[in-house]
């Protein structure tokens, strides 16, 4: 049974709180923002410390096949049966900020099923969950740096930052580079969803520009007949601190 | 333009830690070390829900490049490991000594909570250089692992009076 608690605040005060920060300057999500709650204790409060890449922050960890099976980037062929919702299929390239692809790299996802459930046991949503999936997902990017993964548009969700939260629709996203400093875990948002204004973690980035980047929009080029509705979705890392030659470029 | 980090959320066990994934070489294994810790929140608690990275040159110093991170074979050494806190916010990696001098293990935390990932460094000796030279000396230490039985201690702390130095390069000061 969904008991709800007479301390937490409303979405009336959290969205006062969102308005007040919202435009400040910032491409990255602030630290310190407190809407969301669970950030009061967990942000630095000292500014980070300057630092130039030594050597092995110049180069990122290397994945292969070995690490990858083809089977992990559907999520809708997981387990002997079907999975409930809208089946979907969402790619994109992985770029670098000098505008150079990231090939053969690392891409993982994790995500709530239709019902806005996830799989993890922590979670108490009383959502069904889907026994045919588990809605995780892996792959590597192509020589282009392309990725794709099919999978399932999973539901939005309540959480208990605030009375009555409810996250809009996401798909979570790890990310490697070829630097260690390009490192990105992000979220994927899908397009125009009517809980945008009202959720802390997106608007944790107080830029319109740059929250915009991190909604997927609809792509009838991806979509597959009588079979899924596509969406792409790039990704620009921030730049590398390597020299490069011409031949690592190309 | 970059695309900005958004939290790792509560909901990440299911998917980012695997077997094995902080154990780099197999614990026990001849030459494994053993770099290990707590986080804790600005009250001093803590995060059962937080993860960490390692990135590291062998002990010889070299960068490595070899695939297989996420399904080790025991022999194969990758330099990259990852590991969730449990319960009482430890971690811990069974890892090789980075070798070259200065040598770090470069980190990566996430946690529920924690807007975007945060980058920081466990040295193993307070090494003579001038980017820990530049620090203050009480903040110095936060970066430096401390020698146990097994290896090194390096505790993160994300806020608060003794608040890990995290770190900023560069390429992201467009985003700072």
């Amino acid at each position: 049974m969904w008991r709800v608690s007479g301390t937490l605040e409303t979405q009336a005060e959290i969205s006062a709180e969102i308005n007040e920060l919202d435009g400040k300057p910032g491409e990255q999500p602030r630290r310190d923002y407190p809407p969301y709650r669970s950030s009061l204790l967990r942000h630095p409060t000292k500014s980070l410390q300057y630092a130039d890449p030594e050597e092995i922050e110049l180069w990122a960890p290397c994945f292969g096949q070995r690490d990858v099976g083809a089977v992990e980037a559907d999520l809708t062929i997981q387990h002997s049966g079907e999975p409930i919702g809208e089946r979907i299929i969402v790619s994109g390239r992985i770029m670098d900020g000098d505008a150079r692809p990231v090939a053969h790299q690392l891409v993982e996802l994790w995500q709530a099923n239709a019902g806005g459930r996830y799989i993890h046991k922590r979670d108490q949503h009383p959502a069904p969950l889907d026994p045919n999936f588990t809605g995780v997902g892996r792959c590597l990017t192509d020589a282009d740096g392309t990725y794709r993964f099919t999978t399932i548009k999973p539901g939005p969700y309540p959480w208990r930052n605030h009375l009555n939260a409810w996250r809009p629709a996401h798909i979570h996203f790890s990310l490697f580079g070829t630097d260690f400093t390009q490192r990105l875990v992000t979220q994927m948002y899908f397009p125009g969803d009517p809980l945008f204004p009202l959720d802390p973690i997106y608007q944790s980035i107080t830029d319109q520009k740059a929250r915009d980047r991190l909604v997927a929009v609809y792509d009838h080029d991806l979509t597959m007949p009588e079979y899924a509705t596509g969406y792409r979705w790039d990704v620009v890392l921030t730049g590398s601190h390597r020299t490069w030659t011409e031949e690592e470029s190309s | 333009m970059t695309t900005p980090g958004q939290t790792v959320g509560p909901f990440f066990h299911d998917a980012l830690p695997y077997a094995d994934g902080g154990n780099l070489v197999p614990p026990g294994s001849a030459g494994a070390i053993r770099l290990h810790g707590h986080v804790y929140d600005g009250a001093g608690d803590p995060v059962p829900d937080a993860l960490l990275e390692i990135w590291q040159p062998g002990p010889d110093g070299a960068i490595v490049q070899q695939a297989g991170s996420l399904r080790r074979d025991g022999w194969t050494f990758t330099g990259w490991g990852r590991a969730e806190t449990d319960a009482s916010g430890h971690y811990s990696f069974s890892t090789l000594r980075p070798g070259g001098p200065d040598a770090f293990f470069a980190v990566t935390v996430f946690a529920r909570g924690l807007t975007d990932r945060l980058f920081t460094r466990a040295y193993l000796a307070e090494a003579d250089n001038a980017f820990l030279a530049g620090i203050e000396p009480e903040r110095r230490e936060t970066l430096i692992a401390v020698p146990d039985e097994h290896g090194f201690v390096f505790d993160v702390r994300l806020q608060g009076d003794r608040e890990t130095v995290f770190l900023s390069f560069p390429r992201h000061r467009s985003a700072d």
